[in-house]
């Protein structure tokens, strides 16, 4: 359980960083937080050539409001957006999500990014990513792009970045008065990645269901309203389509159980708490 | 900053438990296992070193940590806090140390460091914290001996006495 070799750039400036992936492509992985690569280093589970740290870049620490959404920075820990003031009213799933993310002590160091980057088809970050309908934006030496959430998930821990290129910011858009939102789990324990997640958002124009850990990636799917009576049939549908397999935590039957029971009651939720 | 090689082993230098420190260490070397294999302080334990156990848990810059998903590299400056400096002096228990021993919160011990440090931690920052702050913070931790039942009685006593004396 100790890491292979590797070297380790402590990178001062976003050029630095990006030169070091440009020049190690593949070798290189991006050190943030560290909570979900050090347990694969750990592990073995990978084994990196190099080490970029980038929690050292001043710009990748922001915060931003900007154009109607809130754009959190690759160097941004989690708990600092589960600080931020209010954010259960400019950003009530985030605010929901974020308990069940690890544990506090977890927490303190993790980043938001960097939970994107890992890409477990379990976690919570990816899947409100998903659920709200955010972006990736991606950074290489040479470009910048700005991924959608929906594109950006590609399969297990397997996602739209090139070997090149780092997250430096994910954006999440704000509420729009007038709708609700719910997030709710099953895990074997508190902090414990999700056996499924569930996030629902709700308004007068539509609803829809976000699942995490059934589906090889976080899935997102428009649903009938939870009063209407064709809900039961599209949700049996929906948790069908995901191709749910057993594994140690839970057999693939449970957890379609578990999409039709808590997509219903997350979906009740989040119209419920309708602002 | 330079490039630190894999081969060499480098310089790491920060406060532990209010003291400057130094050792040295490859990049790849756990915060963990710098603590004490370089430093010689093993109080801090170390279980499963994936992060899931919470026995390595220490204090990074005022937030408890798992030191077994930290490079010593990577705490460069910081200020670093373990089981080791809750006691006010050898031959004294802290107020939640006590309390521990009071009610019966640990049998073999190996997880109680970790746990010592996110307590106090959390009673330091929320003493307002309520009872199932306390059980959230002790869900990053694995506890194989007391169930605990006990661990969760000496949290609230050590609050209630807390709070008390500071008034």
């Amino acid at each position: 359980m100790k890491p292979a070799r590797f070297d380790y750039v402590a990178a001062a400036s976003r050029e630095e960083a990006l030169e070091t992936l440009h020049q190690e492509g593949a070798a290189a992985r991006v050190l943030a937080g560290g909570q979900s690569l050090l347990p694969m280093l750990n592990m073995r589970l990978a084994r990196p050539g190099v080490l970029v740290d980038i929690m050292g870049v001043a710009e990748w620490r922001q915060i931003k409001e900007e154009s109607g959404s809130l754009r959190i920075g690759a160097a941004v820990r989690q708990w600092q957006i589960e600080a931020l003031p209010q954010l259960a009213h400019f950003q009530p799933l985030l605010a929901a999500a974020l308990p069940w993310v690890g544990h506090p002590q977890t927490r303190s160091r993790g980043t938001v990014c960097g939970s994107i980057a890992h890409a477990d088809p379990s976690a919570e970050l990816p899947l409100v990513l998903v659920a709200l309908g955010g972006a990736v934006h991606l950074r290489s030496r040479r470009s910048s792009r700005a991924v959608p959430a929906g594109e950006f998930f590609t399969g297990m821990m397997a996602t739209a970045r090139n070997d090149d290129e780092l997250i430096e910011a994910v954006s999440l858009p704000k509420v729009p008065p007038g709708t609700g939102y719910a997030f709710r789990e099953v895990a074997r324990r508190h902090g414990d990645f999700a056996i499924i997640a569930c996030a629902a958002v709700v308004s007068n124009e539509g609803a829809r269901l976000a699942v995490g850990g059934v589906a090889d990636r976080p899935v997102v799917r428009a649903l009938p309203q939870p009063q209407a009576k064709e809900l039961d049939e599209a949700l049996d549908v929906f948790a069908w389509d995901m191709e749910a397999r057993d594994d140690l935590h839970a057999t693939a039957r449970y957890r379609r159980e578990l999409v039709r029971r808590l997509g219903r009651a997350t979906l009740e939720e989040a119209a419920r708490c309708r602002a | 900053m330079p490039r630190l090689s894999a081969l060499d082993r480098h310089l790491v230098s920060f406060t532990l438990n209010g003291v400057p420190v130094s050792g040295e260490a490859e990049p790849r070397l756990l915060l963990s296992d710098f603590l004490r294999h370089v430093l010689g302080s093993t109080g801090t334990h170390v279980g499963c070193e994936h992060g899931s156990c919470g026995a390595c848990t220490v204090e990074i810059d005022g937030r408890p940590s798992r030191a077994c998903l930290t490079l010593a590299v990577q705490v460069e400056g910081a200020d670093i806090r373990t089981v080791e400096g809750l006691a006010p002096a050898p031959d004294r228990l802290s107020l939640l140390q006590e309390c521990f021993r009071e009610h019966f919160a640990l049998q073999c011990g190996f997880c109680t460091a970790g746990i010592l440090v996110s307590l106090n931690a959390l009673l330091r920052d929320r003493p307002e914290a309520t009872e199932e702050e306390i059980r959230v913070t002790l869900s990053g931790h694995l506890c194989r001996c007391t169930g605990y039942v006990s661990i969760m009685a000496a949290a609230l006593a050590a609050q209630t006495r807390l709070g008390t004396d500071s008034k």
